[in-house]
């Protein structure tokens, strides 16, 4: 359909408020993926035997998670009130939603990096009885955090998929896919920064499929979104998202190339590849948080779409 | 939606009781009927004194004499201004005199209007004829001012009380929603959530009064627990904000948009009335003039909440879908 070119506004002023959000809130989106697809591949890479990738995996989750956790406070117009968000759990609430998801997730993820030290404590602590525990304790809680671990990637989309920001709720059904596609891209792309070739395999995999998937979802994703698209290829926005797509194209090509058995410097060539991809998630998840911004200070966006669905229902109920 | 079409005087469902308040007040709201507010603008004077709103921003817009510019923190009633090159549908301004003799008229000698006799005098004034009948002069210009009060819709499906992650937002006995600014924290997710752009977050210096908190209107909360009407409605000098019971309310509107029509006014139409609409009917409701998109309202507000089961389902199917990814790149031996 063809969108209406013209439409009535006040003044051209915005219907709906931008989300007062800094540039603190898509980093916590970018950092939420990276937490979340590490986890899994820390877990497998502890069960299947590959100690480099199961280490870098764990401690990447920590520190991703670590840094999301401070940009979700720091976001806050009163920091000190962040537990005021412990105080309720509500279902119709994605952040309330996701703040316990983190809460779970979060002291998981911290004790298998913690559990990464047990190897360099002195032999006393690593004989005591907790010592002794430490690696089992470390297993259990990374296999816990792998499980929670795509629901921290995945439940962010719905955070801004739940609001009134005409781009981020058009993009609702797809958002959730490009979110996870893009987390497993930056674990992937880290996990082959982080750990040598004969580990990496899984993280290559990863990385790869990863970015395959980003590029399918994001595809989908704007073809049916009508007028509401438009912000994801104009000026910054558009700018990022192409920028992600050259990336995760480039990083994939690249790990994939790393793959190859008998070429030279396979784990630079590895590496390059994953800090494309790390990048290219960085990109995608501020492009879209930027469309989103851009369509909430245009009217066009939120009276286009609005005008079409009454115009859609009027033709489904003939009057009379 | 906005319509003009049948009568449905409905019984408004109470969000209050719903939500187990004990034997509540009937819901309480707004009824602004936009075609008799003369834009003074004393609503948004008496609203910021009663609720103690810091001025935000003494700037001049360049458009019409609206320098307010829409509703946020520290503006919960806001005057739009809309000037338009349309007439008022029905309404005749009397000012074709030809035939009136005014000097007659004000020396009594006339008691109605009638057909002058008389010659036309100059009376030294610039410009010896009628004017619009001079040489070169255009036919009238249609044109009319719009003003409408916008506030806080206090909707039945409030979707900034559904995403609030802290329980700060809540209903109120009377049906309204409130920020309690002791709880909130400011995550600033209400802003995006809002259909209408209402609540925002305040800005300023922080340790000013409720600096980094999400604000709006309180429908007079506190003047509601004492048995006032709100600060808006009692100093609107020509009761285009009108409060009360939102039934009754309904029901007035809806006398009004009809009398309206009937005077030739097609134009007129209700919004916010429907509870069938996409936020359960609002407790404000507008009588408006013209579409909603020309005062700044959206012209089909849905709640963002009614879609959020279906995103939870599509979130657990790419979480499902990337656990299953990260177990099969482990499946493979490959090159380890």
């Amino acid at each position: 359909m063809v969108p209406d070119a013209t439409f009535t506004s006040y003044y051209g002023r915005p219907i709906v408020k931008p989300s007062p959000w800094t540039g603190d809130i898509p980093a916590y989106l970018f950092l939420g993926g990276l937490a979340g697809g590490s986890s899994l591949l820390g877990a497998g890479a502890d069960l299947t035997g590959r100690p480099v990738l199961r280490r870098s995996a764990r401690l990447t989750a920590l520190g991703a998670i670590s840094g999301s956790f401070y940009a979700l406070v720091h976001d806050l117009g009163r920091p000190a009130r962040f537990h005021h968000m412990l105080r309720v759990a509500k279902a119709s609430s994605p952040m309330s939603v996701g703040t316990w998801i983190l809460t779970a997730y979060g002291p998981m993820a911290g004790l298998a990096a913690v559990s990464e030290v047990s190897a360099h404590l002195p032999r006393r602590v690593r004989n005591s009885t907790l010592g002794r525990r430490l690696p089992l304790a470390g297993r259990s809680a990374g296999l816990v955090a792998a499980a929670l671990g795509p629901a921290v990637a995945s439940y962010t989309a719905v955070l801004i998929g739940d609001t009134a920001t005409p781009t981020w709720h058009a993009a609702r059904r797809d958002l959730p896919f490009l979110f996870v596609a893009s987390a497993a891209a930056a674990a992937g792309g880290a996990g082959l920064i982080l750990s040598p070739t004969e580990q990496s395999a899984p993280a290559r995999r990863m990385a790869i499929a990863g970015a395959a998937a980003d590029l399918v979802a994001s595809h989908t994703m704007e073809s049916d979104m009508g007028v509401t698209a438009e912000p994801l290829h104009l000026g910054r926005p558009g700018a990022l998202l192409k920028a992600a797509k050259a990336l995760n194209g480039a990083g994939a090509l690249l790990a994939a190339l790393g793959g190859v058995r008998g070429i030279g410097r396979r784990r630079a060539v590895s590496a390059a590849g994953g800090a494309c991809l790390v990048a290219g998630s960085v990109c995608t998840r501020f492009g879209i948080f930027s469309a989103g911004q851009h369509s909430a200070r245009d009217p066009r966006y939120t009276v286009v779409p609005q005008r079409e669905r009454v115009e859609r229902e009027r033709r489904a109920v003939p009057a009379g | 939606m906005t319509s003009t079409t049948p009568r449905t005087t409905r019984t408004s469902s109470n969000p209050a009781a719903e939500l187990g308040y004990d034997q509540p007040p009937p819901r309480k709201g707004f009824f602004t009927d936009t075609s008799i507010c003369i834009g003074c603008k004393a609503c948004e004077v008496a609203c910021k004194e009663w609720n103690m709103v810091p001025e935000d921003g003494l700037e001049l817009s360049g458009m019409s004499y609206d320098n307010t510019q829409g509703l946020g923190a520290s503006t919960w009633r806001h005057v739009a201004f809309i000037e338009q090159p349309k007439t008022l549908a029905g309404q005749d301004t009397n000012l074709q005199h030809e035939g009136v003799d005014v000097l007659a008229l004000a020396g009594g000698q006339a008691t109605s209007p009638a057909p002058s006799t008389r010659e036309q005098v100059d009376l030294g004034m610039p410009g010896t004829v009628l004017p619009g009948t001079e040489a070169g002069a255009g036919s009238a210009t249609p044109f009319r001012w719009l003003m409408e009060s916008d506030v806080c819709k206090h909707c039945t499906h409030a979707a900034c009380l559904d995403v609030c992650p802290t329980g700060a937002l809540f209903r109120t006995e009377f049906g309204t929603v409130v920020v309690q600014d002791d709880v909130c924290n400011g995550c600033g997710y209400c802003v995006p959530a809002c259909p209408y752009g209402v609540i925002e977050k305040r800005e300023g210096p922080s340790g000013n009064d409720a600096v980094g908190l999400a604000q709006k209107c309180t429908l007079c909360y506190d003047r509601l627990k004492g048995d006032l009407e709100p600060a808006c409605a009692k100093a609107c000098p020509t009761k285009s904000i009108q409060f009360g019971d939102l039934d009754e309310l309904r029901d007035r509107a809806q006398v009004r948009v009809d009398q309206l029509v009937a005077a030739g006014e097609t134009s007129a139409r209700l919004y916010g009335h429907d509870p069938d609409d996409g936020v359960g009917g609002t407790g404000a409701m507008f009588l408006l003039l013209d579409e909603p998109e020309v005062y700044g309202l959206p012209p089909d507000p849905v709640v963002t909440t009614r879609d959020l089961p279906e995103m939870w389902r599509r979130a657990a199917l790419a979480a499902a879908t990337m656990l299953a990814a990260g177990i099969a790149v482990f499946a493979g031996r490959g090159d380890r």
